[in-house]
């Protein structure tokens, strides 16, 4: 049977402190780490000239940085690597209509609004919804609400 | 302020922010943990807020990667808060930290159930989410039915039915015995009739897991599936808050395309050429634009696309755009576009006919493969692999050896493997190989198994000729100041074996090459020191004369060695020590060794399991699998279109005629079977199961993977002699009829209905053949493949054509090299209508082994007949023209195997036969028509009708008629020996009886003795 697409996202900053994790598959937290370790050293390294795309195991990690912050989401081998991409850019242009013009801090010091997103884009590793409206909307209700 | 109430945790993450290094953030998180534990357990009525707070820091600390080891109740606890702000922590907290084995979750089965089937829509959904994203079998044991009546209720909003669909997936993927989706087709087809775009993009996951599943269930989905595409391609009614830059949303194009990518083929040709209508304008009116977005998000878009032509059966023409856009992409700078070149230019290999295009890409590719960014390399380095053949091998290996003393460190493993299994596929001749191998060695000696040195032992020990050359060659090598350890392992070997082959040479007598070998003694390691020994005892007993200075310098390293500590080192110092002095028998125990046993390399193996696996490149190896055989490696190619020069024609015999009166049935004397297969060789040396099977992968089409296994348990009895033995003693000559180790029967009766495929295989060779035939033409081309590492020799193969084919052979090589094949077109003439069977005598020589084979080419009758339909007003009267015998026969055929009306007809339509429905009144019968071509009638029609009983399934009524008497018998019978044949398909008999061996060169004698 068909795999999940999207095994994990990670949003790490360029002295690679993990921002936020979202893991679609289950890893102990030893896992986590050496994986992290592994990935954010492969992808870190790399410089502008070089390709969003790195394979690593037996899977692929699509990134992409903005400012400080990279975003690693890692997908199966035959996942559509521009579609991720811009699934990325996707999620950065909803934070920026969240937070206006999004940074490093405000995913870190609203760490419960940014994995609200994302459960509202991502669910098992498959996309569920890219309207940016219906993405936000739990949030802002929730906000009316308090 | 979004995070007031929040404000403690706020605090926290700016402390852990300010550490300054990583022990003050573990003291700083050791004691918020202490903290927290402190008050999960003293204050029991801690409010659903402060719980809520705790939870987020516990969050936090384990993305840090530090152990939480308590407080899940709590995160679990709040799933069942009153409150929405405190319930949506609980879930998503508790869907972050636990696993789906986790006991805690069993708790909350029940509240996640009830706010399922709750009115509560903001709670539906982050119930179902938290089932979406890690329940497991209890989940999907007590809430898969309500789960499936989300997705499809009508009285729920699109934001709980996507989320439900996403859920169910989940359940499904995870517990497919317990999540019932029978029927779920009709439900999915009526999903996908959805307008809310949210929704079908997530039912687009669900299908394409279902689908991945069982597509058979689900075809009905799949012009629903071209509608969707055709809407988004087209941007009709698609909301702006869906279209991304422009593109209406690109996911969903994506993940639609994908999902269409599962089913098999697309047969609906109204949904074919809508498809194919889309799919055409993503690819022509996909431009690059200035925006990166809008960019990354079309060439998503049309790289899904491709894929799909690629897995479609597209025209040529479509293919061949999609190369040359493939082929732009892998020239241009951007570097992710050029990986993705790249990456689907080398699974557009599997498609046939395309290989030559790709080809003229290489010099491009190879820039890639020297690009400073590994990604990139990676892909071309894969592309290239993919695409080498004999014809290019050369070029493609000594690039890659070239990037070698450039290449990435992390990628020397792999290059260096790819390079050795190329250099040993497809080497055009085996000193090149050797060469390969030894220049890999020495530049990425560090990198390369042992399999590989073993491997080139293995050819060298196997090829007579090849053996002074790799002698001399391995002398040059050691004459190099810094030699690499596993150099001076394959080199010393080599000379130890060989180097008496060099004798006459200036700087080679044995005193000479042992000096060269032991002055690497001290570099190595003990592991090496043994490989050392022995060839120092076999460089001493081939010095003839003997040589007295040299024997006390090699006993006096095994004097020093037989004390040493190492026991392999000690035991073989001793043991040639004490052998050395014995003098003759000496001499048979250290000759040279034996040939090596045909084994599957080692290293292939070793390159599929790194392969991995995953599903994608699964699918494509089981795709190319099912290549035919234009995917065969060919040396010796001869142009197909050039006259070859004939090899036995002028030998058109005249075979057994079939007489006009003779109605009976002839099926079996014509079936052919394995008797008429007469093998005969001499085999001392069984060879072992494991062949090189693999090595031949493309043609392989549909070899029974435990054919070779059984080979081995046919006729390895009586063959113990070992292999040791048989270097020794001169050979016993001993006749064994082996079995060939593919149903021959079988193989022909397939290749009567198709085109190409495997004709033949034993233990050495395997012969694959594919046909193309025009009218009363035919090209056919046959394979031969050597299995082994050493050559076959005395390759003749001799066309025994029937009197009505005309047949010329090009000529075939004497010898085929080493797990080579070779190609040889054979161009066919249908003179006039016969049933009769053509025969090819083959026979090669595998050492001292001589085999002999003949088996039926499959050029029958059928081959030249074309489908055409006629019509009410073109049948009747015809049929009506063509009265009674001789032009018309009639013939109750009786003993059948009861038939349905459809599958006779996909009989008949499989030979050629167009059935022209309702032309006959009665539901019972069958009418068809056809063109048969020959040089003596040209294109001439046949009709025929067929009467069934209902009552009786037995027995049918066959009348033909055509304007050639002939032709009217032959098709006839031919039709009714498919009708029996298919009746009495019996298993073939277990093991042919030895018959003795024609010794008769008259191909008319050969031909009557194999069809009596």
């Amino acid at each position: 049977m068909k795999e999940m697409g999207i095994r994990f996202i990670l949003m790490v900053n360029k002295q690679g402190q993990t921002r936020l994790a979202q893991y679609y598959e289950w890893l102990t937290l030893e896992e986590r780490r050496a994986l992290e370790g592994e990935i954010v050293r492969k992808c870190l390294a790399r410089n502008e000239q070089q390709c969003s795309f790195v394979e690593h195991r037996n899977y692929k990690i699509v990134y992409r940085r903005y400012a400080s912050l990279f975003f690693l989401v890692g997908v199966e081998n035959d996942e559509n690597e521009l579609a991720i991409l811009e699934f990325i850019h996707l999620l950065v242009e909803t934070m920026d209509r969240h937070f206006g013009n999004v940074c490093e801090l405000d995913i870190m010091f609203h760490l419960e609004k940014a994995h609200f997103m994302l459960e509202e884009m991502v669910m098992n590793g498959s996309i569920v919804e890219t309207s940016k409206a219906n993405i936000l909307s739990p949030i802002q209700l929730m906000e009316k609400a308090s | 302020m979004a995070m007031h109430g929040m404000r403690g945790l706020a605090i926290f993450i700016s402390d852990v922010r300010n550490c300054q290094n990583k022990e003050l953030e573990r003291l700083r998180v050791d004691k918020e943990l202490g903290n927290i534990r402190n008050r999960f357990k003293k204050e029991k009525g801690l409010t659903p807020y402060a719980k809520k707070k705790y939870v987020w820091k516990m969050l936090y600390i384990y993305m840090l990667g530090y152990d939480v080891d308590f407080g899940h109740m709590e995160a679990v606890s709040l799933i069942s808060a009153p409150k929405y702000p405190e319930k949506q922590v609980g879930y998503i907290v508790t869907s972050c930290l636990l696993n789906e084995n986790h006991d805690f979750l069993r708790l909350a089965i029940n509240t996640v159930r009830n706010d399922i089937i709750g009115r509560n829509e903001t709670s539906q959904c982050l119930a179902l989410t938290l089932v979406g994203n890690i329940g497991g079998r209890e989940f999907a044991e007590s809430l898969a039915p309500d789960v499936q009546k989300l997705i499809l209720s009508s009285s729920c909003r699109p934001l709980v039915r996507k989320k439900a669909a996403l859920c169910l997936l989940r359940l499904f993927r995870k517990s497919p015995d317990v999540v019932n989706v029978d029927g779920w087709a009709d439900r999915m087809a009526q999903l996908l009739d959805e307008r809310d775009l949210g929704v079908l993009t997530a039912s687009m996951s669900l299908l394409v897991s279902l689908v991945s599943n069982n597509h058979e269930a689900y075809w009905t989905c799949l012009p629903k599936c071209v509608k969707i595409l055709e809407r988004l391609a087209r941007n009709q009614d698609v909301p702006q808050e869906y279209t991304y830059y422009g593109i209406p949303s690109p996911w969903l194009q994506v993940k639609t395309m994908r999902a269409l990518q599962y089913f098999p083929t697309i047969e609906d040709p109204n949904s074919r050429r809508t498809l194919f209508e889309v799919l055409q304008h993503i690819l022509m009116g996909t431009d690059v634009v200035k925006n990166v977005n809008k960019n990354n998000a079309s060439h998503a878009v049309l790289f899904e696309a491709l894929a799909l032509v690629m897995h479609l059966d597209a025209e040529k023409e479509m293919l061949s755009q999609c190369v040359a856009l493939l082929g732009k992409f892998i020239a241009v700078r951007e570097p992710n576009i050029r990986y993705l070149g790249l990456e689907n230019m080398a699974r557009m290999l599997i498609v046939t006919d395309v290989q030559e295009i790709i080809k003229r890409h290489q010099a491009q590719i190879i820039t890639s493969l020297k690009d400073p960014d590994i990604s990139i390399c990676r892909r071309a380095l894969d592309l290239l692999y993919g695409m080498c053949d004999v014809t290019n091998a050369k070029d493609i290996v000594e690039e890659l050896l070239q990037y070698l003393s450039s290449a990435d460190f992390t990628m020397l493993e792999e290059l260096s493997l790819k390079a050795a299994i190329l250099a040993e596929k497809f080497a055009p001749d085996l000193s090149w190989y050797v060469d390969v191998i030894l220049q890999l060695i020495e530049k990425a000696g560090d990198f390369i198994s042992d399999d590989i040195w073993f491997r080139v032992v293995q050819f060298v020990t196997n090829n007579d000729d090849l053996q002074t050359y790799a002698a001399a060659k391995a002398k040059e090598y050691l004459d190099k100041p810094a030699v690499h350890e596993k150099m001076v392992k394959v080199c010393a070997y080599i000379l130890g074996e060989y180097s008496h082959l060099l004798a006459r040479r200036p700087g080679c007598t044995p005193k000479e090459i042992f000096s060269i070998i032991h002055e690497k003694l001290p570099t190595v390691r003990t592991t090496t020191i043994p490989i050392l020994l022995s060839a120092y005892a076999k460089i001493l007993i081939h010095t003839q004369p003997p040589d007295q200075v040299l024997r006390n310098q090699i006993w006096a390293v095994f004097t020093k060695y037989e004390s040493c500590i190492d026991a392999e080192i000690q035991q073989r110092a001793v043991e040639y020590f004490a052998l050395s002095r014995k003098g003759a028998a000496l001499m048979d125990i250290l000759a040279e060794m034996p040939k090596f046993p045909e084994r599957q390399s080692s290293l292939i193996k070793k390159a599929e399991d790194a392969e991995g696996g995953t599903a994608e490149q699964s699918a494509i190896k089981l795709r190319a699998q099912q290549q035919p055989s234009n995917a065969l490696v060919v040396t010796n190619q001869h142009p197909a279109n050039r006259a070859p020069p004939p090899v036995s024609v002028g030998q058109l015999s005249l075979v057994k005629a079939p007489s006009m009166d003779d109605t009976e049935d002839h099926s079996i004397e014509r079936a052919p079977s394995q008797e008429n297969v007469n093998i005969s060789k001499v085999d001392p040396q069984a060879p072992s199961a494991d062949l090189l099977s693999d090595l031949l992968g493309p043609l392989a089409i549909e070899g029974p993977p435990g054919a070779a296994v059984q080979y081995e348990h046919n006729a390895t009895p009586g063959l113990d002699s070992g292999p040791d033995a048989s270097a020794i003693v001169p050979v016993a000559e001993e006749t064994n009829t082996i079995q060939p180790i593919v149903n021959i029967a079988e193989r022909f009766r397939a290749l009567c209905f198709k085109d190409s495929g495997i004709l033949y295989e034993d233990p050495y060779i395997q012969i694959g053949i594919k046909a193309e035939w025009r009218a009363h033409h035919g090209r056919l081309a046959l394979f031969l493949g050597n299995k082994n590492t050493s050559p076959l020799i005395s390759v003749q193969a001799l066309i025994l054509p029937p009197a009505h084919l005309k047949m010329e052979l090009s000529s075939v090589p004497d010898t085929i090299p080493p797990r080579a094949q070779v190609q040889f077109p054979l161009e066919v003439v249908n003179l006039q209508p016969s049933r009769d069977v053509a025969v090819l005598d083959f026979s090669y020589k595998f050492g001292t082994n001589k085999v002999n084979i003949k088996l039926h080419l499959p050029a029958l009758l059928n081959k030249f007949l074309q489908p055409i339909s006629v019509s009410t007003e073109e049948f009747f009267p015809q049929w009506r023209s063509l009265a009674g015998p001789p032009l018309k026969l009639q013939e109750v055929v009786r003993g059948l195997r009861p038939m349905a009306l459809t599958e006779m007809e996909n009989l008949l339509h499989s030979f050629g036969l167009m059935i022209s429905q309702g032309l006959d009144p009665n539901p019972n019968n069958l009418v068809a028509s056809t063109i048969f071509c020959s040089e003596k009638t040209h294109g001439m029609l046949c009709l025929v009708r067929i009467e069934t009983d209902p009552a009786d399934r037995t027995q049918l009524r066959m009348t033909l008629a055509s304007g050639d008497p002939t032709l009217t018998f032959e098709l006839k019978e031919f039709i009714k020996e498919q009708l029996v044949s298919i009746t009495t398909v019996t298993p073939a008999p277990p093991a042919a009886p030895p018959t003795p061996q024609i010794l008769s060169s008259d191909p008319a004698a050969l031909l009557a003795g194999l069809l009596s």
